[in-house]
């Protein structure tokens, strides 16, 4: 990179964000002296309409596009082939399968850890200091998380001395070295450890505040009435974080589905690993199947929806009530 | 991280963690549940942070160690094998052969992507939030649910129809752009700009919302009676009673931009003008796996403003993630 380089990309951010307080204080200059007739009309439309232009080409456009696309095939014409393809080939239905299992397993497995951090760290001395150390994959990117376990499930052939954390385990304990990420189906929860990594943190976090929200005198009622720990746990601190639960569990059950860095970091979505999420980068950007890239998307679509409506519907009651 | 959900919770939201574990230390309950803790689950916990840590610490440690001992022999033989080295760090940072990392340039370029793709959703989602929290209009609370229901909307729904449109509406403007300013490169970082911004926008308003909501409307219709506009109230009273909530949100937008290889890998190009570090990094990963002495430490330069703004705003980052998993 040279000086020029350098300073090229300064001008641009420079520019960028000096082309963008011009806009936006234009349009404040234009709101504030609109006519004075339906003036509050002007200003709801200068707030509002950068953001709802924004989504309407950025989202909403572009999610009935997608659906659209994933019902032409190459030629442009109508037919079910993406979908027929999707739900026959024994690859892409592998796909769908992995994805339910990281489903299946991510939210539940990061979630009950999370939690049972979040307990037993609870009032210990230095709880500042293991949470940070539990949290802190969080800030870690998909990228990284995925070279460092890559670096743990290393594999070295023969009697070579191994480098990778889990094989030196292994054969420390006198078994054989194993190529991991290559032996299907064993790495696909390999994977899902890196996800259950990054993710217990979140739900430590929450949790852990939700926990310190629960009243005391709710425990300590409980403790003079002769419960032990588990009883405690179990009628007073679990009810208690329900709420928190659900929205742990919703939360990364998307963030599950939406997935693709790991799976392509560590595997490129070989031997058996991929998911949706990367199948759908693969079909459409590598592959030019924007058709199956597209009918992909719909599904990851459709896998999100119930989720998401359930958190509308919860949304909606409460601004009823306001 | 996308997160959507909220449910009016009990949360330690806006206590601060440790000024409440000294209030917690010196209070009858607080004395109560210590004596709670068994020294079998602190021992758990402390099983589950080194488990938690070990594998970043492995990696931290082999990225200066010298390429043949990281090949031969596992880092935690390090007491057997010493040696140290910076090699692996200059080696990816400014290499001059082209076919080898040189990860500075990209280095610069997640910077300049991630500032205005923080600063560019906040500023847009606290006006739409503004007007959905303080102007009266029909339809607000329709038109406020479709927007937080536009989480439903994978980001993969949305790159194919949007990398068109880039090409065609975008590309000409660059180009345009290049042939103004020549030290502006053709590709450059406006794409993946506006991508960020777009895909930011549905959760940074609705969190956003939820916060200026809750300013007293006492405040605002004292200035609204005094003749202030609704821009004079955004600037001078809601925008600074807001800035908690926008530091959190903008901790979050920017590590989340930083750490992102989805939008990067089909929004930028791939070339060193743009391409951010994970991107570099994936490439890497891919070409030469086991190049461990440079993975190693192109993921630490990749880690490293993750790590400072994390170890240093650790306290507005927690905020930021409980006001977005539970209402703010």
């Amino acid at each position: 990179m040279t000086t020029a380089d350098l300073l090229g990309k300064i001008l641009q951010v420079v520019m960028g964000l000096a082309v963008f307080a011009a806009i936006v204080g234009l349009l404040v200059f234009f709101i504030d002296r609109a006519p004075k007739k339906g003036r509050d009309y002007w200003q709801l439309v200068g707030f509002l309409a950068p953001a709802i232009i924004l989504l309407a080409i950025g989202l909403i456009w572009p999610a009935i596009r997608t659906t659209g696309l994933a019902f032409l095939d190459n030629s442009g014409n109508f037919s079910w082939d993406n979908f027929i393809w999707m739900f026959t080939q024994p690859a892409a239905i592998r796909t769908l399968i992995n994805t339910v299992i990281w489903v299946l397993f991510v939210p539940t497995l990061a979630t009950a850890l999370g939690l049972a951090y979040a307990v037993f760290i609870d009032k210990s001395r230095g709880e500042r200091y293991y949470k940070a150390l539990v949290f802190m994959p969080m800030a870690i990117s998909f990228v990284g998380a995925g070279i460092i376990w890559r670096f743990v499930y290393e594999y070295r052939a023969g009697e070579r001395e191994q480098i990778g954390l889990l094989n030196a385990i292994v054969t420390g304990l006198g078994g054989e070295p194993v190529q991991w990420l290559q032996t299907d189906p064993l790495n696909t929860f390999l994977l899902i450890v890196v996800m259950i990594w990054i993710q217990t943190g979140f739900a430590m976090v929450v949790l852990s505040a939700a926990i310190k929200g629960i009243p005391t005198e709710q425990i300590e009622a409980a403790q003079l009435d002769g419960t032990n720990a588990w009883q405690r746990f179990m009628n007073v601190t679990v009810p208690g974080i329900r709420g928190s639960l659900v929205v742990v569990l919703t939360t990364i059950s998307i963030a599950t589905l939406k997935v693709f860095d790991i799976v392509r970091t560590m595997t490129a979505g070989n031997f058996n690993t991929s998911v949706v999420a990367n199948e759908m980068y693969t079909q459409a950007f590598r592959a030019s199947e924007v058709g199956r890239g597209s009918a992909l998307a719909v599904i990851l679509f459709l896998l999100v929806l119930p989720i998401v409506i359930y958190n509308v519907n919860i949304l909606r009651k409460q601004r009823e009530i306001r | 991280m996308s997160s959507v959900a909220p449910v009016d919770l009990p949360t330690g939201e806006g206590r601060d963690d440790s000024s409440f574990e000294e209030a917690a230390r010196d209070t009858k309950s607080g004395r109560i549940k210590r004596r709670l803790t068994s020294p079998w689950a602190t021992a758990a916990a402390i099983a589950i942070a080194i488990v938690w840590t070990i594998p970043t610490f492995g990696l931290f440690i082999s990225s200066f160690r010298p390429a043949e001992l990281i090949q031969t022999t596992g880092w935690w033989t390090i007491f057997q094998n010493p040696g140290f080295t910076l090699d692996n760090y200059r080696d990816v940072l400014f290499s001059p052969s082209q076919s080898a990392p040189q990860l500075g340039a990209y280095f610069v370029n997640s910077l300049a992507i991630a500032i205005p793709a923080t600063v560019f959703p906040l500023v847009i989602a606290c006006m739409a939030a503004y007007a959905f929290a303080w102007i009266k209009f029909r339809g607000a609370n329709v038109l406020f649910i479709l927007v937080f229901a536009l989480q439903i909307v994978p980001l993969q729904m949305a790159l194919v129809p949007l990398l068109q449109f880039f090409s065609s509406w975008l590309r000409p403007l660059q180009v345009g752009l290049h042939n103004v300013i020549p030290i502006i490169p053709e590709q450059n970082y406006l794409p993946v700009w506006i991508a960020h911004t777009i895909f930011a926008l549905p959760l940074a308003i609705f969190l956003l919302h939820n916060f200026i909501h809750e300013i007293p409307g006492d405040v605002i219709e004292a200035a609204r009676v005094d003749g202030a506009s609704h821009s004079q109230i955004f600037f001078r009273i809601v925008l600074p009673l807001a800035i908690p909530a926008i530091a959190s949100f903008a901790i979050f937008q920017f590590l989340w931009v930083w750490n992102d290889l989805l939008v990067a890998l089909i929004f930028s190009g791939g070339t060193q003008d743009v391409a951010p570090l994970t991107q570099r990094l994936a490439e890497l990963v891919g070409s030469r796996g086991q190049d461990w002495q440079r993975l190693t430490a192109g993921a630490f330069v990749s880690l490293v403003v993750p790590l400072i703004v994390f170890f240093s705003l650790q306290r507005f980052f927690v905020r930021g993630l409980l006001a977005g998993s539970t209402k703010g």
